[in-house]
């Protein structure tokens, strides 16, 4: 909270919100009952966060697969609907973020309020992706025989996306919207230092017709919650964005026991309009042989 | 059951190939020997006959190999598209030129029936090349941008079930792409890879850009873990997949894998039952059933269980066992000592847990590795030999009800390479396929595949994808 909203001089005193998780479409504490000091860019307390813990990890992978079936079985035309009411919901709530991307990045209000019209722009940006994916990078291939040959992406399944640290919501929005709009579901870290605009965020999706469990936002100690998602048997990727050099190592070997596919940390610069690179690594693609049946020498072979 | 036909002999001609009494290591446009001066023999599995005495690359030799390949990338880097193009041409023309010659090689050290390596192993050879060929000139419109690059030396390896066409899924799209590769072939299948070396100097490619190191899994492990590779490309088992995905963590090296599978061919009640049982023999038999997408798992509708069974029994009786030379040759020899031994514990194991073991009468030959056609019935999801890849002429049978279960049970494992669907109605192959978790699916045919066609897996069964446009994108900078 900064100091307007604390409300002392106002000669009221405001109400403060207690941050929470957001999972299978709800917002538990952390099951560990822990918290940790959020602070502005100048060390002044923001909130307590809730700090999960690896219980935590396993209940949001359980409800991102959960979930999974769903989400990535509804029509690509819907989870664009559904991604453009999330942009519609953020609109709502700009003020909301402004604020809260300045006080955790340290911005001026105009800087940060910049920062918040793009990340609304990208979530639109990515609405309008849903439907039009697969024909860009799917398609028919000629093969050599009486088949009808279709190759298609498909989602890989529930994705952990550790969050970039620095750019608390344009950087998160622009790791989480590629993952769900082609039908992944996602298990969110948030930037360890500054969570409260993703801990909102949770308030935004719960409100879009994001179903429950396709998005689940967790806050606490960024290294702590990812080694048990990059381990577990039943997550298929991992997002490496918010990880340093030596965590995104281990994480990435840990992820080899089940084969996870593994975007690592690369430099990024969240400002530029992004390509389909995000997307496309969390696709899979499914080629399918159908038999077209060939005219015999009578015409009637089909 | 008595045999309705009895054939004559038919062998092919060993004469269309002349196999050397030794073979080097093929580095910067030369054979030479290991660093070590360290070698090792490859018979062939169907009479255990000492064929060659090959070189066995190590460490120090991966160096060489790998430098080389550095050195060539330069050039063959900046040589336009077209060129490189014709490189590739030149490549799939001397394939078709010589494939008897590599049909009969590939037979001698595989094991596999020469019916396999002249009709299919040999002809995908040369489309891929043929394929790839095309695409050098053209990468500007594969959709990774207008521009894009390759990625410097790919270090690949192969393995033994397929060795040329496995050679030609990684060597094609590498170097249309303008990478240079270093290739380590499987230990029991050195020489199609050899030979390959010899089209290369045939074709004029130059030096350095194809370096071919037979050896072990050590001299593997060292390619991977090569500093000087960019790009790394494995087929083989997913316990070594994931061994090597532990390897390059942390680093730069951009890595596909094809790994292990065991897929579900799926006998709906309405399927055509002769045209079924030919692709069930087809998804298990082809290549004695060494094939990382064989239909291992047949899941049978419970109302046609017995009528298909009985089909199925019948189509085995008739299939013949023996020389993989002769034309008329089904089933082949399985590649080696260690694989039949492999087999042969999983399937002991298969009637240990409980599960109904069946072989057509079949006789063994003395000499070689040989493992007859074998059913499994009565196998539940818990069977060892529902769950893990056999690699062999194994099928276990399980049946489902709905199609629900069919998917539920089909997705039921940490594979997803392939599946097959058999039925005559079209919305249902369509709604299978699109719930089924695996990179191919066939529907109402098996084990069909095509340079144009992208080939991988989902889960544990790996990542990347092989062949068409899709397979590009493994040797480019995007």
């Amino acid at each position: 909270m900064s100091k307007e909203s604390t409300g002392a001089a106002a000669g009221r005193l405001s109400v403060f919100k207690t941050y929470k998780l957001y999972v299978g479409g709800k917002f538990p504490r952390s099951e560990s009952g822990r918290v940790y000091e959020v602070t502005d860019s100048k060390g002044q307390w923001l909130a307590n966060a809730p700090q999960s813990s690896r219980k935590d990890a396993r209940d949001a992978v359980v409800a991102a697969r959960k979930a999974f079936g769903g989400w990535s079985g509804t029509t690509a035309y819907n989870r664009g609907q559904v991604l453009y009411r999330v942009a519609e919901m953020l609109e709502g709530r700009r003020e909301q973020f402004v604020r809260e991307v300045a006080e955790a990045e340290g911005l001026s209000k105009s800087r940060a309020a910049a920062v918040v019209d793009a990340t609304v722009d990208r979530w639109v940006w990515y609405a309008g992706w849903t439907d039009k994916i697969a024909q860009v990078i799917g398609g028919a291939n000629p093969v050599a025989g009486p088949y009808f040959n279709l190759s298609s992406p498909e989602p890989t399944g529930v994705v952990a996306v550790l969050a970039p640290q620095e750019s608390s919501f344009l950087g998160l929005i622009s790791v989480l919207a590629p993952v769900i709009a082609t039908g992944n579901t996602a298990v969110v870290i948030a930037s360890e230092r500054s969570p409260l605009p993703a801990l909102s965020l949770g308030e935004v999706l719960a409100t879009s017709d994001v179903p429950g469990g396709v998005v689940n936002v967790l806050s606490g100690r960024t290294a702590e919650i990812a080694a048990p998602l990059a381990a577990h048997q039943d997550v298929n990727a991992i997002d490496l964005a918010g990880a340093d050099e030596a965590l995104a190592k281990e994480l990435e070997i840990a992820a080899a026991d089940n084969l996870k596919r593994v975007l690592r940390p690369q430099p990024v610069d969240f400002a530029a309009t992004p390509g389909i690179d995000r997307m496309t690594a969390f696709l899979e693609t499914k080629t399918v042989w159908h038999p077209t049946g060939s005219l015999g020498a009578s015409g009637s072979a089909y | 059951m008595t045999s309705a036909f009895e054939y004559a002999p038919a062998p092919e001609s060993r004469s269309v190939v002349d196999i050397a009494p030794s073979y080097g290591l093929f580095i910067d446009g030369e054979f030479t020997d290991a660093a070590d001066g360290k070698v090792f023999k490859t018979v062939s599995p169907s009479t255990e006959e000492v064929l060659s005495e090959v070189a066995r690359a190590g460490a120090e030799d991966v160096d060489r190999a790998v430098a080389a390949a550095r050195r060539a990338f330069t050039s063959w880097s900046a040589l336009p598209g077209s060129e490189r193009a014709k490189y590739l041409f030149r490549i799939a023309r001397i394939v078709q030129e010589r494939s008897r010659e590599l049909a009969v090689l590939e037979t001698l050290d595989n094991g596999k029936p020469i019916k396999e390596t002249r009709d299919a192993d040999l002809p995908l050879v040369a489309a891929h090349f043929f394929y790839y060929a095309g695409w050098a000139d053209k990468l500007g419109h594969a959709g990774f941008g207008a521009d894009p690059k390759p990625l410097g030396v790919a270090g690949q390896v192969i393995p033994w079930n397929f060795p040329l066409l496995m050679l030609a899924w990684k060597i094609a799209p590498a170097l249309a792409a303008g990478n240079t590769v270093v290739l380590k072939p499987a230990e029991t299948t050195p020489l199609s890879a050899l030979f390959f070396a010899d089209i290369c100097r045939q074709a004029g490619l130059p030096k350095g850009v194809v370096n071919i190191l037979p050896g072990y899994g050590d001299a593997g492990a060292a390619l991977v873990a090569h500093p000087g590779v960019n790009k790394v490309a494995f087929t083989g088992s997913t316990a070594v997949g994931k061994e090597i995905a532990r390897t390059v963590a942390g680093t730069d090296k951009k890595v596909t894998l094809e790994l292990g599978g065991k897929g579900a061919n799926i006998v709906f009640d309405d399927a055509p039952i002769d045209q079924a049982v030919e692709g069930i023999v087809t998804g298990i038999f082809f290549n004695q059933g060494q094939v990382c997408c064989a239909g291992s798992r047949l899941l049978v509708q419970e109302s046609i269980h017995d009528e298909l069974l009985d089909s199925l029994k019948r189509r085995l009786s008739t299939l013949r066992l023996g020389d993989p030379l002769d034309k008329n040759t089904d089933i082949g020899a399985i590649n080696s000592a260690e694989q039949l031994a492999r087999i042969s514990a999983l399937a002991d194991q298969g009637e240990a847990e409980g599960a109904e073991r069946w072989s057509p009468a079949c006789e063994l030959p003395s000499a070689g590795y040989w493992f007859a056609p074998t059913l499994f019935t009565n196998v539940t999801q818990a069977h060892t030999v529902a769950r893990d890849e056999i690699f062999g002429p194994v099928l276990s049978v399980l049946t489902f009800r709905t199609p629900d279960e069919a998917v539920a049970k089909a997705n039921n494992t940490q594979y997803g390479l392939s599946a097959g669907i058999w039925t005559e109605k079209g919305s249902r192959i369509l709604a299978v396929a699109s719930r089924l978790r695996a990179g191919v699916v066939w529907s109402n045919t098996f084990n069909k595949f095509d340079p144009t066609s992208p080939f991988g897996g989902y889960k544990e069964s790996g990542f990347g994808r092989e062949g068409g446009r899709h397979g590009l994108e493994a040797y480019l900078d995007v």
